[in-house]
Formats: structure tokens, sequence, C-alpha cells
């Protein structure tokens, strides 16, 4: 009933939300923002315009001030601790700094992610291969992290966020760790499995990157969205 | 709801004990030593309880009826006696019964043919409920009409030691066992929050993908009960040595034969529930204590 009511349950609905953190740093200043199914979007802005702190509003981390968060029919407002794990099951994240286990193989990693959300030994078995394909590591399985490029690496962080099934892909900042030309790769990943039916958000400095693809972008400055169109530039 | 995945849990929880194999093994050196410590301490009140039973069941109080009393009168004091409180039960004695006693116990010719019956009184035997109370009883007797002043005797304290050690004993592991507890709990749990410390990657990892409390939770509380399963295990052992040697020596010992000891046999079942539930509690309250903080958020 929730998700009627709230417009859906694969649709990210923010309302007036306002973010003060602890310390008096105010955040966000009133975002009023949807995102709906299926779209692939960028989420640019200067160092300390507030886009983490929507993506850690998104996957629950924090709370906002006020206003409303709505994320794939859980509103992050009323969520219950119960419902947060089922929340982050809708969601995938992935990290600049990748944050792969280095003490467990490329296989490994993605096993353990679906074993945490209780996935039984026969689906995993099935949904890994399918999952090392689509981001073309299936040759890398056994391998250890650190034996990986870090365009490498992305994607392994990639896989996993994608191994749950989920419902929306969430990155911040992919690219930053990784080599220009495997940026492109790693957008282009992204991009493929935004056709597959993911829901894609993005937050990136690079323009350049940006601009090859032909994709609704979100300015953020100082807390406040101040564009929100096609390509970089939309403002 | 998730179905509980035994294997994976026990796996981690079995890989978390090794991945500190040093601190493990000292916290199980110093859970069993805490064990030890309260399993001994309960073992020595519980054998002077023991004791003491048996003391309070032999312990008798004479009162000598006055010979002026007739039957009736006699058997009047007797009801009196009985109505006390602390007096368990009442034996009369006639003096022909108290000279054959008397005589059975002395076996000097000379004493035997120079006594008569009419050396001895009658008398009651009184039992009581509670050695600590001897005294106020024997001044209750004394007060009896058909008794009187001076014609009650009572053995000599040999109770006094017993109900020391008996009290002390209780009064010590009860200590121990509420500090020791917590002892150990600390312990265990500092162990733990090591292990918790060197997967906290993997724990929010577990959190982003979605892993519930409960599944982060579990491998800790299995590393938990396992140290405290081992820790029990190896205690029980160590108690039971020490119990059974402890028993021979004061067997053996001359000086001892007035103690006497419960055997091992009749008592490791609840020895072994109790080191086994205390074990586990330790155990599994160190852990939850170690992951109480992780997981907010
Ligand atoms: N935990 C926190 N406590 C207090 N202030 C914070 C906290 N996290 C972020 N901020 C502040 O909130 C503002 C927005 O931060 P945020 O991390 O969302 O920016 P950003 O757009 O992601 O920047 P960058 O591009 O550098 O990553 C900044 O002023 C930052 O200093
Ligand atoms: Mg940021």
């Amino acid at each position: 009933m929730e998700m009627e009511k709230e417009g859906g349950a694969r649709v990210i609905r923010l309302k007036d939300v306002e973010k003060e953190y602890e310390n008096g740093t105010y955040a966000l200043r009133g975002i009023t923002l949807t995102i709906e199914d299926g779209e692939f979007v960028f989420l640019v802005g200067p160092s300390g315009s507030g886009k983490s702190t929507i993506i850690k509003l998104l996957t629950g981390e924090i709370l906002p001030t006020s206003g409303r968060v709505v994320v794939n029919g859980f509103s992050l407002t009323k969520i219950s601790d119960r419902q947060i794990p089922l929340l982050r099951r809708s969601i995938g994240v992935i990290f600049q700094d990748f944050r792969l286990i280095e003490k467990k193989t490329v296989y490994e990693n993605l096993s353990f992610a679906m074993r945490a959300v209780g996935a039984s030994p026969r689906t995993i078995k099935n949904r890994i291969p399918y999952v090392l394909k689509l981001v073309g590591l299936e040759e890398k399985a056994d391998q250890y992290p650190y034996e990986l490029s870090g365009g490498e690496q992305q994607r392994v962080g990639i896989a996993r966020a994608l191994v749950n099934n989920p419902i929306t892909i969430i990155a911040d900042e992919p690219t930053a760790n990784v080599d220009p030309a495997r940026s492109l790769e790693i957008m282009r990943l992204l991009n493929r499995i935004n056709e597959l039916g993911t829901t894609v958000v993005v937050v990136t400095h690079e323009r350049d990157l940006v601009n090859r693809f032909h994709k609704r972008v979100v300015l953020l400055e100082d807390g406040l969205i101040t564009g929100d169109g096609i390509g970089y530039d939309a403002k | 709801m998730q179905r509980h995945d035994f294997g994976y849990f026990i796996h981690e929880g079995v890989s978390n004990l090794f991945s500190h194999g040093f601190m493990s093994f000292a916290a199980i050196g110093i859970t069993v030593a805490c064990l030890l410590i309260m399993g001994t301490f309960t073992l020595v009140a519980y054998n002077a309880e023991m004791l003491l039973r048996t003391l309070e069941s032999e312990y008798e109080i004479l009162a000598f009826v006055d010979d002026g009393c007739n039957e009736a009168q006699t058997k009047a004091v007797g009801e009196a006696i009985a109505r006390l409180d602390n007096v368990k039960s009442v034996e009369f004695i006639t003096r022909e019964e108290a000279m054959e006693a008397f005589e059975e116990r002395n076996l000097d010719e000379y004493m035997r043919r120079n006594i008569l019956p009419e050396m001895f009184r009658d008398r009651y035997a009184v039992y009581v409920n509670d050695l600590n109370q001897v005294k106020q009883t024997a001044a209750a007797v004394e007060a009896v009409e058909g008794i009187g002043e001076g014609n009650v005797r009572v053995d000599e304290d040999i109770a006094g030691g017993f109900i020391l050690v008996r009290d002390v004993a209780s009064a010590v592991s009860l200590a121990l066992i509420a500090i020791l507890l917590v002892v150990s709990v600390f312990i265990i749990s500092n162990t733990i929050r090591l292990t918790t410390f060197d997967r906290r990657d993997e724990i929010a990892i577990m959190k982003m993908v979605g892993a519930t409390n409960g599944f982060i939770r579990w491998p800790f509380v299995y590393e938990g009960f396992l140290l405290g399963l081992l820790s029990s295990l190896i205690a029980f052992g160590l108690q039971w040595l020490v119990y059974a040697s402890v028993a021979k020596g004061i067997e053996a010992a001359d000086t001892l034969q007035f103690l006497s000891t419960v055997p091992f046999s009749q008592i490791w079942k609840p020895v072994a529930a109790s080191f086994g539930a205390a074990g586990i509690i330790i155990g599994v309250g160190g852990s939850l204590t170690a992951i109480r903080k992780f997981l907010q958020v």
C-alpha cells in the first residue's frame, strides 16, 4: 500500500529535502528530484555541493533533517530498522575506492555479497558466471583484487552491486581511481546495465565523460539543484 | 524469513576463532581458570553443607529428667521439649538403656562392676534442625519444667567449624561467581571485538548489500559459543581431576577421617550442566557485548 501511495516501487523521489549535519553544516537546502524506473542520471556538481549526501540519504545511511525521501517503495523518514536491509537489497552501491575484500577472490567477493542476503548455493552458482560475463571478467574469477588493475577492480565492484539483481544502481564517483580510457569502459558498462533495465545514478566530476553520453544530468551547487536536463551544459 | 545458514555461521565462527589463535587461547585459559575457581568454591560449600547435614542428624542434646517425676510427668516433659522451636525429634532413653550404652562404651571391668542403674537418670535425646541455634535450644530445654538448670548437656562445638566453612565458602562462591562471570565475559568480549575489528570491512559490505543484523551477528555468536563451550569442557575435566585427587588425599590422611566427601560420580551431572551453562552464558554474553555497538547504523 505504501508503494501506491508513494508512486511506485521502483521510483526515487525527494521532496523539499534538507540536510544539516550534526556539526551545523548545511549540505542540502531543499532538494526536489524524481528519478523514474529505468532512467540513467548523472549527478554532477562542485566538490562539497552535496552529491554524496544525496547518495547517503538514498541508502539509508543518514536521515534527512526535513523533507521526504522515497526509494523503491521505502519511505526513508518512516523506515524501521528491520526494513533497512530490504531497502538496501533493492540498491546496488558502487564506490570510488571499490571496497573489495582483499582476502577473497573475485568469485568469493561476489558469493559473499549473495550469501549475506541469504541466496542459496545454487542461485549463487548460477548467477555469478552471468554477472562476471556481463562485466567481462569471467577469466578473472579466481584472482585476488590486488592482482587486478583499477579498472578491473571497479568492474568487480559493479558486478557485486549487480549480483543481487537490484532495482537501482548507485555509483559515487566510480571512475575517480581509474585511468581515463578505463573510465569510459566503466561508463559504457553502466550504460549497458541500464539498457538491461536497471535504474542507474552516477555521481561524477568528469564533464567530458558525461558529455559523451546523451543522458539526463542533474547539477547540484551548494546544496541546491541548479540544473536538470539532457547533457552537462543543459542548464 | 531467511533460513539459518548454520554451516556458514559455524564455519565463520571457527575461522574467527583461529584468526586470533593466541587471544582465543588466552580467553579460554582465563575462562577455564574462572570456572575452576567458581566450581571449587561451590563444591567446597556443597561438601561442607553435606557434612553439616550428617552432623545435624546425629547431633543430640541430652536433657536429664528430674528424679522426682513420675511416668506421666516424664512423658509431659518429652512433649514439652518436642514443642520447642528448632527441635526436630525427641527420643526417650531410660536409665537402664543409658547404663547399657555406657557399659558398651567403657569396657573397664572395675567400672562395670561398680555402676548401678541408680547412678543414671532417665533422659531425652533431643535432635535439632539447625545447629546454629543449639545454644538457644539448649537453654529452652533447660527451662522446661522437670528438667531444670544444669541438667542439659550440649556436645562440644564440633559443628561450629563446619558452619563457618560452609558459610564462608557459600558467600565467597557467590561473590566469585558474580565477579568472575563479569571478568570472563569481558575477556571473551574483547577477543571477539578483535575479530569484529578485523572484519569491519566485511561487516560494512554486508550491511551495504542488505544483510540483516542477525546474519552479521551469528558468526560472532557462534565464536563466543565455541569459546565458552571449549572452556567449560576443559574446566570440567580439570575440576574432576582436582576434586578426585583432593578427595583421595582427605581419605588417605589419618587426621581428616571425620571429613567425608561426596564422590564425584554422584555429582558430575549437575557439575557438568553448570559448567556448560556458565561457559555458554559467558561465551554468548561476551560476543553479544562485543558486537552490540557494531550493529547500529
Ligand atoms: N559527516 C559529515 N559531517 C559534517 N559535515 C559533512 C559530513 N559529510 C559531508 N559534510 C559536509 O557537507 C557538505 C556536502 O558534502 P558532500 O560529501 O555531500 O559533498 P560532495 O558533493 O559529495 O563533494 P565531493 O565532490 O568532494 O565528494 C560539505 O560541506 C561537507 O563538508
Ligand atoms: Mg562526494
